[in-house]
């Protein structure tokens, strides 16, 4: 089965908190090539069948009405992985 | 809604006949928390609560509608994004915006259910500190126009609960100064930013003053003997949340206290 993958992150203006939390762990484990850290948000939405244009149009419209807010979000990647 | 009463029944005092004609719709979500203290609240500000249903398809003929707090869908994708697309949410944003201007009340995750809902701008995310708080608030009523603020008085401070994990009120500049320049900041937080909030907001209301939302729970102060001042006496009082309630019934039944 194909999947369409979607990626979210979080607006580069905006603080990342869980990121910022990561970014001070690394260095406690030997980690410390690592200036910062920002996490984000992967989606996969699994097609039964063909992923048309039309198909990939609805995912990319739920990408930015439903899986992102776009005042904190941004959708970075949406692109078809087939199985 | 039945609901045994902690240390007497939920009946206001001294509260205008009147409005016990008002009816306050009370939204329950999966997951949510404090719909009975609102729906409490309701009573205690004298007015009819009446228990909606996230599935309705119809908003029946309540006056207002209170969305209370809590973890709708577990807050899973974002907090409030699952519940902004059920069934009645669709009647209330439409009634919200309809000439009638149904009063709208939001609190805590009911805050970020209007903003995922674009009722409100902005959004609300993690405490800048990660952690959950739950503390006594002083806020600071900075619009008293608004259909929920209406029995306070500008600028009064008052102390109510806080409890939240994502409640970090953001917004770009531009709209955070056009929020400052139409007075739409309804309340701040004073003495301390609990979460990181911009420009220490507490809760905004929409242009028309009919649709409000606020982190904090003003359904938690509205009972002597429940509020902040028995905890520990910060100088707030019990029922500083109360006002809310009053304020709205009082603008549905016209004006007259």
């Amino acid at each position: 089965m194909p999947r369409i993958v979607v990626d979210v992150m979080p607006k580069p203006e905006i603080l990342d908190p869980q990121g910022k939390a990561i970014v001070g762990a690394l260095p406690r484990l030997g980690f410390t090539s690592f200036s910062s850290v920002r996490q984000g948000k992967r989606f996969e939405l699994t097609v039964d069948g063909e992923v048309t244009e039309e198909i990939l149009a609805q995912a990319r419209n739920a990408a930015e009405t439903l899986l992102s807010n776009p005042v904190i979000e941004d959708v970075v990647n949406v692109e078809v992985v087939e199985a | 809604m039945t609901e045994l009463p902690l240390i007497g029944e939920a009946v206001a005092v001294a509260a205008n006949p009147r409005l016990a004609g008002a009816k306050i719709g009370v939204v329950t979500f999966p997951g949510t928390l404090d719909d009975r203290d609102a729906a409490r609240a309701v009573r205690l500000a004298g007015g009819t609560a009446v228990e909606l249903w996230h599935g309705d398809t119809e908003l029946g003929d309540v006056d207002a509608v209170v969305i209370p707090g809590g973890f709708s869908y577990g807050d899973y994708l974002r907090a409030g994004a699952i519940a902004r697309f059920a069934p009645l949410m669709s009647k209330i944003i439409d009634a919200a915006n309809s000439d009638a201007k149904l009063p709208v009340l939001g609190i805590c995750n009911g805050f970020q259910i209007l903003t995922e809902s674009h009722l409100l701008p902005g959004s609300m995310i993690k405490n800048d500190h990660l952690k959950f708080l739950c503390r006594d608030q002083v806020l600071r009523v900075e619009n008293n126009t608004t259909a929920w603020t209406l029995d306070y008085e500008a600028g009064q401070e008052i102390t109510i609960p806080l409890k939240n994990q994502d409640g970090q009120y953001i917004a770009d500049e531009k709209t955070l100064d056009a929020l400052e320049a139409e007075g739409r900041v309804a309340f701040r937080y004073v003495g301390f930013n609990p979460n990181g909030s911009r420009r220490d907001i507490a809760g905004i209301t929409n242009a028309a003053g009919n649709v409000v939302g606020l982190m904090p729970h003003p359904e938690h102060a509205t009972e002597p003997g429940f509020g902040p001042e028995s905890l520990d006496g910060i100088g707030g009082s019990d029922t500083d949340g109360l006002g809310f309630f009053t304020s709205v019934l009082t603008k549905i039944v016209g004006g007259d206290k």
